[in-house]
């Protein structure tokens, strides 16, 4: 029997897969490739070698910026996670309360407002905050990474929670169990591979973001992205080919992990 | 002893709502496997989980031994569940799905670990201790989940269904297994199921529910020999209906006119019986076929149709209605008759049923 849409056999659906495909990744492939380039030029090819991820290595204000995006994605991930728990935990287990899908709305408002104006309200209101207490330090970058990673924690563990069995929660308290109890040896246990998804989601976010970075960063608080976007408006090397490799690399392993996860244990 | 006195639960606050229970009221003695019996949706569950504490009542009273159970949140009831899905716990072993309760209850490790054993052993799944509860089958999942509402000896043992998801010939050994552990336990057993033939065979006393009302309690002869009304009748079993008339009534005994003119006496409902029409039931293996002449109903044989253990005859009544009997098989002999004769139905006096309108 034939079914009654098939995608596949509508014409010039090949012929658009293949562009975009190409589109997708073909920028990326040259990008990997030109980060090996001899030359000290991102187009032309002048042979193999490793001097750009040397020199990149090397590079002082590289260095900072890593340990600076490593730090912030970080505290991001622990601190949203820390946030997003207890927020699909009530989100998911309350029953349908008063304000539900307003409250679900505000935990997900960093994917649907521009991120362009989160970034200028937190300019504005960080900048008030500024003046009132003289404070410059990372703490605002930290601040303002947890609450936009917020909905990529959230989301991994809200599923998760629904994808769980409620009896097992009733046969815990049926048992027994005190709700703390039972969330700590019934829920947690389960929730794990959620958790750590999560995390890793709103790590690798974190660890991308140029414009809410821009806005809200202080002088010399360059993370990676931001690094690179300044060296762009100046000499463009292969150097920043090489961080942007390195990048791609830590999210390739994470988004591996994260699949790797979610499909296991289930 | 449990005392559930007038649960009413109605479900849905805003919108359209649903009365699951309506002014049930029951007692259910110490030691007594107590069946709870019903079509789907009748409110079987939603009566477990009411003294579980997974739902709370729109009103009514539950006690266990004086105490009021609707103060206690679930996990302060002395009462453990033996749910449909089962429920272990994925994430641990089966020893570890047994221990839990206790674990919860804060018992020493030692003492967890005895019990544990025991459980193990009384359900027999001691080389499966180790296992995860995805390596084990069905069967075995429910002798677990069993071990696990044992294991801190709960007052009253809840099960919703536990057999239903087992094929035959497991469902009537845990049938068994479930009446051997109730009897060296001691515990109360609340079960629930839809089969009729579980309950009758496993109950000490069954409660008939229909749309979230207890129709009927008794112990299984009572509702099986004296349904008391025509919903009962149908569900546990195959029934006639006989339109009558009530004379009489004298105690239990009520004097009935049958619509064949002939007089007879049946069992009176337990209360509210009025002289005029009623309805009369009459298990099929209870009546007797014999010859026209004398016999309480006569008619014609429309079918007979042999089922191995016994064979059905299939009554057409004279004035209308037909009557099914049910006669036991001897070995390599048949009936003697055959579709078209002229036959009577008969039953003993004390036998028919008058029902509650
Ligand atoms: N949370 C709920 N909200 C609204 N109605 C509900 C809810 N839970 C159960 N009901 C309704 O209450 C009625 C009784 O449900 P219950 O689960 O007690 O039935 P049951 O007798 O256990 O049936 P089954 O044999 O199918 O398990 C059903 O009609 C069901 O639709
Ligand atoms: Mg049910």
């Amino acid at each position: 029997m034939a079914k009654p849409f098939d995608i596949r056999r509508q014409t010039g659906f090949n012929a658009i897969a293949m562009a975009c495909f190409v589109l997708l990744y073909l920028p990326i492939i040259l990008l990997v490739i030109y980060s090996f380039n001899a030359g000290s030029s991102i187009a032309i090819w002048e042979g193999f070698s490793w001097r750009w991820y040397v020199s990149a290595w090397q590079n002082d204000q590289v260095q900072s910026a890593t340990v600076r995006s490593l730090v912030l994605a970080s505290c991001a991930a622990i601190f949203s996670t820390a946030c997003a728990v207890p927020a699909a935990l009530a989100t998911t287990r309350q029953g349908s309360f008063k304000g539900h899908t307003f409250v679900f709305a505000l935990i997900n408002q960093p994917l649907m407002v521009p991120e362009i104006v989160t970034a200028v309200a937190l300019l504005i209101v960080f900048a008030a905050v500024k003046v009132a207490t003289g404070y410059t330090g990372f703490g605002y970058l930290i601040l303002a990474h947890t609450a936009f990673c917020l909905p990529f924690a959230y989301m991994p563990i809200r599923a998760r929670l629904q994808g769980m069995n409620l009896s097992l929660e009733q046969a815990g308290a049926d048992l027994y169990g005190t709700p703390w109890r039972v969330f700590r040896h019934v829920t947690l246990p389960q929730l794990w591979p959620g958790i750590l998804a999560g995390a890793m989601l709103a790590f690798v976010t974190s660890l991308d973001d140029v414009v809410i970075t821009e806005f809200v960063k202080s002088a010399g608080q360059d993370t990676l992205p931001t690094y690179m976007l300044g060296q762009m408006r100046r000499v463009v090397t292969p150097e920043v080919n090489a961080i942007s490799s390195a990048l791609l690399a830590i999210s390739v392993v994470m988004v591996m992990a994260f699949f790797f996860l979610s499909k296991t244990r289930k | 002893m449990i005392e559930i006195g007038g649960v009413t639960k109605v479900y849905g606050g805003r919108g359209p709502t649903f009365t699951a229970l309506d002014n049930v009221s029951v007692t259910i003695r110490d030691n007594e496997f107590f069946t709870l019996l019903g079509p789907s949706g009748c409110g079987k569950t939603t009566l477990l989980r009411v003294i579980a504490g997974f739902v709370d009542p729109t009103s009514g009273t539950v006690a266990l031994d004086g105490q009021d159970l609707l103060q206690l949140p679930p996990y302060k009831r002395p009462v453990n569940t033996v749910f449909q899905s089962y429920a272990l716990f994925p994430h641990m072993t089966v020893a570890e799905n047994i221990g839990f309760g206790l674990k919860m209850l804060d018992r020493p490790a030692a003492e967890v670990k005895r019990t544990v054993d025991e459980m193990l052993a009384l359900v027999r799944m001691t080389e499966m201790a180790g296992r995860k509860t995805s390596e084990i089958s069905g069967g075995q999942q429910q002798r677990v989940a069993l071990a696990r509402a044992l294991a801190p000896r709960p007052k009253v043992l809840l099960l919703d269904e536990p057999l239903s998801a087992l094929d035959f010939k497991l469902r009537k050994e845990m049938q068994i297994e479930l009446k051997r552990l109730q009897s060296e336990t001691g515990i109360t057993f609340i079960f629930v199921t839809h089969d009729q033939e579980e309950a009758l065979t496993m109950s000490d006393r069954i409660a008939v529910m229909r749309a979230g009302s207890i129709r009927q309690i008794g112990g299984p002869r009572d509702i099986y020999d004296h349904p008391a009304e025509r919903f009962v009748a149908d569900f546990i079993g195959d029934t006639n209906f006989l339109d009558a008339t009530l004379l009489s009534v004298d105690g239990t005994a009520a004097r009935v006119k049958l619509a064949s003119g002939a007089e007879t006496t049946v069992r009176a409902p337990a209360e509210g019986a009025k002289a005029g029409p009623v309805t009369l039931a009459v298990r099929p293996e209870h009546a007797t076929l014999g010859n026209a002449d004398g016999a309480l109903l006569a008619g014609k044989l429309a079918n007979i149709i042999y089922f191995g253990t016994d064979t059905h005859f299939h009554v057409d009544l004279d004035g209308g209605g037909s009557f099914v009997l049910r006669q036991q098989n001897q070995p390599d002999q048949k009936s003697g008759r055959s579709t078209g004769d002229r036959v009577g139905v008969s039953f003993p006096a004390g036998v028919g049923q008058v029902l509650r309108d």
